[in-house]
């Protein structure tokens, strides 16, 4: 019996009933846009948040995780853009175009507008207000899931951006959508994102999300045309409660990398919904996550391979120290007519403390009888022999360990292409380990 | 008072006596083979020379000039000079070897209260080094040991003790896995450390190893401790009549 008789409700779900209730009739977007939200919200109010008995929710029960909702952020105030102008530095001297978002509303004064041929951006609030043919065609469309952190996105949905990259376009700067925490109050925001990529473009998009004491539910809807290469990188820090949900589907002969980097985090689930639509298309899906204090992070993928001759690489790492919780679930789905799939998953959990936990589920649910599919999952501590190894060659102790959490890391941000995003990443993690008592 | 002064050592791992009052001493500038029979102990010696975890010493002690070497982290005696060249040298994944090599020396040298060495000097001596022994700039870049062959890997450690300079090195099996023209270059690259100034523990189960690294004396080990010592033709004694002349002995 998975019907659940749902009496009660806890404040934060009746909060966000209420919000919902309060702002149905002020959200961009009429007609089909309206009549998907109210659809949306009817799937939260019949289940409610998502708690430990949901399986895909297991290990993050965002029903005990949020007591309350956070008021909705008002539009950021001058003190609020203030407080963001040092956000998405960690990126430092990469060259990107920056779109800046406070407080989950577009800042267009804070972000590079200079045109560029093949590239067009409006902001999702924009976009949704005027019918937006693009939105109409993908918003909803590009992964069809009945989650319900992605169903509160779309009730709630108010701003984010909008890019289309044109066939054959290859903007020369990575699109950096940074979102960042400007109230000094604690609040909540609803940022919905859409990139599409046409046939044959390329382009590197990184979002960035710094948050202070926020509840941040953020989806990003993205569609990966044929013969398209898309490099996505998300980096969230964030002292928040973080969701994020990545939609995407990749059309035939695509080149598709996505790379999440986390740290600093309190509570973040990065859940990626991937298809594989066409044929003939490599991905390599992979990320890091530091965790130290009582972090928790959660790495959850669905990856749906629905063609054939298609190859996905997913390789997922975590440093966990003190009594921070890394969760890791991954998903590989073969349908039945996808024959030809090579797939491997594998996933490490580096524990650097007995009170840290790693949990570890990998899946495979396989239709096709003519397929490479594995995975693997390793938890562990340093490995005592390499350290007396560094440490014969007189490195001292802590240096060796740096060292050998450092190469751990290096590894997997080896996957990304692009060499000033990666020497970012680095040096960040660095930073991280530097920090280290 | 010889620079390594090994006194009634004493040593367990997991429970089980390996090292059974071992006494060795091994002057200055001396080349000392220890040989011995699988299981007589020789590769505990060497571990608990560099100071790896989990050997237990029960009794005994081990003086290197002087000091009590087994109160210090395997760090420490490396800065005072130790050197293990490891049978089995592990790969570090992800840790290149320039940094590796580039992390070591620096480390020593910051514990000796030296300065460290600046990029274009240690760029020249490691790549001076490295030609004698036939590593090449690629070598150098890659990850340590990973994806190197035996004999990659064996030079690897020769080239790190060609760089770190130190003043006892323990050679544990140098020549297993190698083969003949293998054991050439890393014997010329151990030949080439020889000084006065310098120490070395040559650890084999065969002979053949110190026809090119000859010996200033052979030391047999049996049942955790040295049953018999002298000088080089004791390597070819023991060649022609085998180690089971001292099965019986020491137990």
């Amino acid at each position: 019996m998975n019907a659940e008789v749902r009496a009660m409700k806890t404040p934060a779900e009746q909060a966000l009933s209420a919000a919902f209730a309060t702002a149905r009739g002020t959200l961009p977007g009429k007609g089909a846009v309206a009549a998907m939200r109210e659809g949306a919200f009817r799937q939260f109010d019949t289940r409610g948040l998502p708690h430990r008995r949901v399986e895909e929710w297991k290990y993050t029960d965002l029903r005990a995780l949020m007591r309350d909702l956070y008021p909705v952020a008002p539009p950021p105030d001058a003190a609020a853009r203030e407080r963001v102008k040092n956000a998405g530095k960690l990126l430092g001297g990469v060259e990107c175009r920056r779109l800046v978002f406070v407080d989950g509303a577009f800042a267009p004064d804070l972000s590079d507008l200079t045109s560029e041929p093949g590239i067009a951006i409006d902001s999702m609030a924009n976009a949704l207000s005027k019918s937006d043919p693009l939105v109409a065609a993908h918003v909803g469309q590009t992964f069809a899931t009945d989650d319900v952190a992605v169903a509160l996105n779309t009730a709630l949905m108010g701003d984010g951006a909008v890019i289309r990259i044109s066939p054959g376009a290859a903007p020369k700067r990575p699109i950096n959508l940074v979102f960042a925490t400007g109230s000094d109050k604690p609040t909540s925001a609803f940022v919905r994102s859409l990139v599409v990529v046409e046939k044959g473009a390329k382009v590197t998009i990184i979002e960035s999300h710094e948050s202070g004491n926020a509840q941040i539910n953020a989806a990003l809807e993205l569609v990966v045309g044929d013969e398209a290469q898309v490099d996505y990188i998300k980096i969230t820090q964030a002292r928040a409660l973080h969701v994020a949900s990545l939609l995407a589907t990749v059309g035939a002969g695509a080149h598709f990398n996505s790379f999440a980097f986390t740290s600093d985090a309190q509570v973040v689930r990065n859940q990626s919904f991937i298809r594989f639509a066409g044929e003939g298309t490599k991905a390599a899906i992979g990320g890091v996550s530091l965790l130290r204090g009582k972090d928790h992070v959660d790495s959850t993928l669905l990856i749906e391979h629905a063609a054939g001759h298609c190859e996905s690489r997913e390789q997922f790492r975590a440093v966990l120290d003190d009594e921070s919780h890394g969760v890791f679930q991954g998903k590989i789905v073969v349908k039945q007519h996808a024959q030809k799939t090579d797939a491997k998953m594998m996933t490490r959990a580096l524990l650097l403390s007995d009170e840290a936990e790693a949990d570890n589920k990998p899946e495979l649910e396989i239709f096709a009888d003519d397929v490479v599919c594995g995975h693997g999952a390793t938890a562990g501590a340093l490995d005592p022999g390499l350290k007396f190894y560094l440490m014969s060659r007189g490195i001292h102790e802590k240096e060796a360990e740096a060292l050998l959490i450092q190469a751990f890391i290096g590894e997997t941000l080896e996957e990304i292409a692009h060499e000033g995003i990666r020497e970012a990443l680095m040096i960040a993690s660095l930073k991280w380990l530097g920090t280290r008592s | 008072m010889a620079f390594l002064e090994v006194k009634n050592l004493h040593v367990e791992v997991e429970d089980k006596r390996i090292l059974n009052g071992l006494t060795l001493s091994v002057e200055k500038g001396q080349v000392a083979a220890i040989m011995g029979p699988n299981g007589s102990g020789k590769s505990t010696l060497a571990y608990v020379l560099a100071g790896k975890d989990n050997y237990k010493v029960t009794e005994g002690e081990v003086l290197l000039n002087g000091e009590n070497l087994l109160e210090m982290a395997p760090d420490e005696r490396a800065a005072k000079g130790v050197f293990l060249a490891f049978q089995y040298p592990v790969e570090v994944p992800g840790v290149a070897t320039m940094t590796f090599l580039r992390t070591a020396l620096n480390a020593q040298r910051k514990t000796r209260g030296q300065e460290e060495l600046s990029t274009p000097e240690f760029m020249k001596l490691v790549r001076d080094t490295a030609g004698h022994l036939g590593i090449n700039q690629e070598m150098l870049r890659r990850a340590v040991n990973v994806g190197f062959s035996g004999g990659e890997k064996k030079r690897n450690e020769i080239l790190q003790m060609a760089i770190l300079q130190p003043r006892l090195a323990v050679l544990d099996e140098t020549d297993s896995g190698l083969d003949i023209d293998a054991l050439k270059t890393v014997a010329e690259g151990v030949n080439r450390l020889r000084s006065p100034e310098r120490s070395m523990v040559v650890i084999t189960h065969y002979q053949r190893l110190l026809n090119f690294i000859v010996p200033d004396v052979v030391h047999v080990m049996a049942n955790g401790r040295v049953v018999k010592s002298g000088g080089k033709e004791l390597a070819l004694e023991l060649e022609a009549k085998g180690y089971a002349q001292f099965a019986g002995e020491a137990a």
